[in-house]
């Protein structure tokens, strides 16, 4: 009898000992890729560092010289920064919101049973599958056209005057068709979450007396937290940088009410042909995105331990 | 308080009739114990109870009132389920204040209520864990303290031990039973396990493919089963049963005995055999015997009978404890 239960001990000795081995191997064979991901990270980034201290503009090619900090008291003095960094934030913040509440609520209709299903959800999901320029062209022109639009010839036939949305509200239309384009994201996202909420937690709750809403809040809400934070997590890292929806609807205008930070460096670089402030921006927007990274670990680790 | 009867009720799943009709009465303050084998649709049956499935046809009516149509929450009762569904996010406080915390009462009667159960199931100083900090046998309890706190005119039980291990499910089947002796509540409790169904029950319901098969109190089903299912669904170890010229003689077309009936002896009896294994408990030992002409019998003998695989035995059915079914499997009585 003693023999079965002494093999496994040495067995395990000999298996530590083979893991150690096996795990120095592995980081040998990484090496090559980690050192090459390193790469790519810090050159362009040490090369942005170093012309983001030049006076650099292509128009005078040659010409650059050391500026020190100038580029950036630049930027940070230029009115257009302040009011980019306030419509960075109301895009992020503003599609979030969106998509969190809209793809709940869209996850909660698709989880009930109904007829074509399959179909609906393959609908739902199309936007996210349409390039970002696309999106934004079919919105500017077959929707908020003012002369040609359906929303104007809704307003027509009601008697209204056709609302020129890219004039008038350009950071609001930019949130909609950002907004609408990651919904689909969100709903997917919440739907599988939603599907994954154990089915006895949801009759024990309607048992206990718990009613549509009641289980909602108390149950459901709690069960997608953590899918909730991961949308938003992942929804933020893209939509800092939101540029190709700006680019061909607004151009960051009328002015700079649509600007930007992203819009805003490329201003900059290739309209204004100055690479240093250009470059400044960019280090700039790093640190934002880093601050910003920041919060969002925090709250997640909470969220996520929990 | 607590009565229940079923009136023609059955269920069906597409083209799956899982209960095809069933009546019964359950009356106040019973532990009924619903038994069969896994699938027969003892779930389906207590769902049906709950409310948590509609019926296909036929009545349910609690405390004397048509409750049919009525969702869950208003038909005054409670229930276990087998995979407790605990709400994962709340503290075990928020968890058993949670049905009265929706039957909208205020907070002092909650804590107080609260404070109660855990004392009565042992929980006072876990009223702060989250249920994944819990072993399965507290998370258990606390299912249960969900369930009481609502003082529900009837408990049901999906079978709630099945998640735990051997040792734990003989303790939480005592407390049960304490716990039902204590609040005089009814029951309804659902398991496959003969044994749980045996030790708990007042009233035994066997279950088979959707029908009832026989109901009456566990000594009443294991003296007097009423068809071959029965007989073999109850008692431990199974009992043996005999067809062919053996049960001719007793005019049936199967005879059963119990392991316990049969009496042994190394040099005389009506029937011959060999030892085939000798299982020892201890206290009893229960041998597989290869009767010569009649097949594989199992017999309970004291832990003192020596015999060991290949000796040769002889074994005397008890004919007072002869059971006799005809070929539809009824009993003959
Ligand atoms: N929602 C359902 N849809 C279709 N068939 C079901 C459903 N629920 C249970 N069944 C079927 O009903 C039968 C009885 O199930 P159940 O009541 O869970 O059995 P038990 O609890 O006795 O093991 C099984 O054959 C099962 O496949
Ligand atoms: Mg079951």
């Amino acid at each position: 009898m003693r023999v079965p239960f002494s093999e496994p001990r040495r067995l395990h000795t000999g298996d530590a000992m083979a893991t150690l081995h096996t795990r120095s191997a592995a980081r040998l064979m990484i090496a090559p890729s980690v050192l090459l991901l390193l790469a790519w990270m810090i050159v362009p980034l040490a090369m942005t560092l170093y012309f983001s201290l030049l006076r650099y503009n292509l128009l005078m090619p040659g010409m650059e010289e050391f500026a020190g900090l100038t580029n950036y008291t630049y930027f940070l003095t230029d009115p257009a920064f302040f009011q980019a960094i306030f419509n960075t934030l109301a895009i992020v913040l503003g599609v979030l919101f969106i998509t969190v509440v809209g793809g709940t609520a869209l996850a909660l209709l698709l989880d009930q049973p109904m007829f074509g299903q399959g179909i609906v959800r393959i609908l739902v999901i199309a936007p996210f599958l349409i390039m970002p320029t696309v999106a934004a062209l079919v919105w500017k022109n077959m929707f908020m056209n003012p002369v040609n639009g359906l929303f104007a010839w809704l307003a027509k036939l009601l008697g209204l005057q056709p609302f020129d949305f890219l004039a008038n509200a350009p950071l609001l239309s930019i949130i909609l068709i950002v907004a609408w384009q990651w919904l689909p994201f969100a709903t997917l996202i919440l739907l599988t979450a939603l599907q994954s909420l154990d089915e006895e937690q949801k009759e024990a709750a309607q048992m206990d007396g718990a009613g549509a809403v009641s289980r909602f809040i108390y149950l459901v809400l709690p069960h997608l937290s953590r899918a909730i934070t991961v949308v938003i997590l992942i929804q933020t890292i893209f939509l800092l940088s939101v540029f190709a929806e700006i680019l061909v609807t607004t151009n960051g205008g009328p002015g700079t009410q649509s600007t930007n930070l992203t819009f805003l460096v490329y201003a900059q670089a290739l309209l204004q042909f100055d690479v240093g402030g250009a470059s400044a921006g960019g280090i700039i927007a790093v640190i934002l995105a880093n601050i910003v990274a920041f919060f969002l670990m925090r709250m997640i680790g909470k969220t996520l331990e929990a | 308080m607590g009565s229940i009867t079923l009136k023609n009720v059955s269920k069906v799943f597409g083209a799956h009739a899982v209960i095809p009709s069933i009546d019964l009465d359950i009356t106040d303050g019973e532990f009924v114990v619903f038994v069969g084998p896994s699938g027969c649709g003892k779930s389906t049956l207590l769902r049906l109870i709950a409310g948590l499935e509609d019926v296909s046809d036929g009545e349910i009516v609690i405390d004397g009132r048509n409750a049919t149509e009525l969702p869950p929450a208003k038909r005054g009762l409670s229930m276990v389920f087998q995979s407790y569904a605990l709400y994962p996010h709340m503290s075990v406080r928020s968890n058993i204040a949670f049905p009265l915390k929706m039957a909208g009462e205020d907070k002092a009667t909650i804590d107080k209520k609260v404070q109660d159960a855990a004392r009565v199931l042992n929980l006072t100083d876990y009223l702060d864990r989250k249920p994944r900090q819990l072993s399965g046998g507290q998370r258990q309890r606390v299912a249960i303290g969900r369930a009481i706190v609502r003082q529900p005119g009837a408990f049901l039980f999906d079978e709630p031990l099945s998640n735990l291990d051997a040792a734990l499910r003989v303790n939480m089947r005592l407390e049960i039973s304490q716990l039902h002796q204590q609040l005089k509540t009814t029951m309804v409790y659902v398991t496959h396990d003969q044994v749980e169904a045996m030790t708990m029950a007042d009233k035994i319901v066997v279950l088979n493919r959707g029908r009832i098969e026989q109901v009456g109190s566990p000594l009443d089903l294991y003296r007097r089963p009423d068809n071959l299912f029965v007989a073999g669904f109850i008692g431990s170890p199974r009992m043996n049963f005999i067809s062919g010229a053996p049960a001719a003689d007793h005019g049936a077309h199967t005879i059963g005995i119990r392991p316990e009936h049969i009496a042994l002896s190394t040099d005389q009896g009506i029937w011959r055999g060999t030892v085939g294994v000798a299982e020892h408990l201890g206290s009893d030992t229960f041998l597989h015997v290869n009767a010569d002409g009649i097949g594989t019998l199992t017999a309970r003998v004291g832990g003192d009978f020596a015999v060991t695989h290949g000796d040769q035995v002889f074994l005397t059915p008890d004919p007072q404890h002869l059971h006799r079914f005809d070929e539809k499997g009824m009993a003959i009585r």
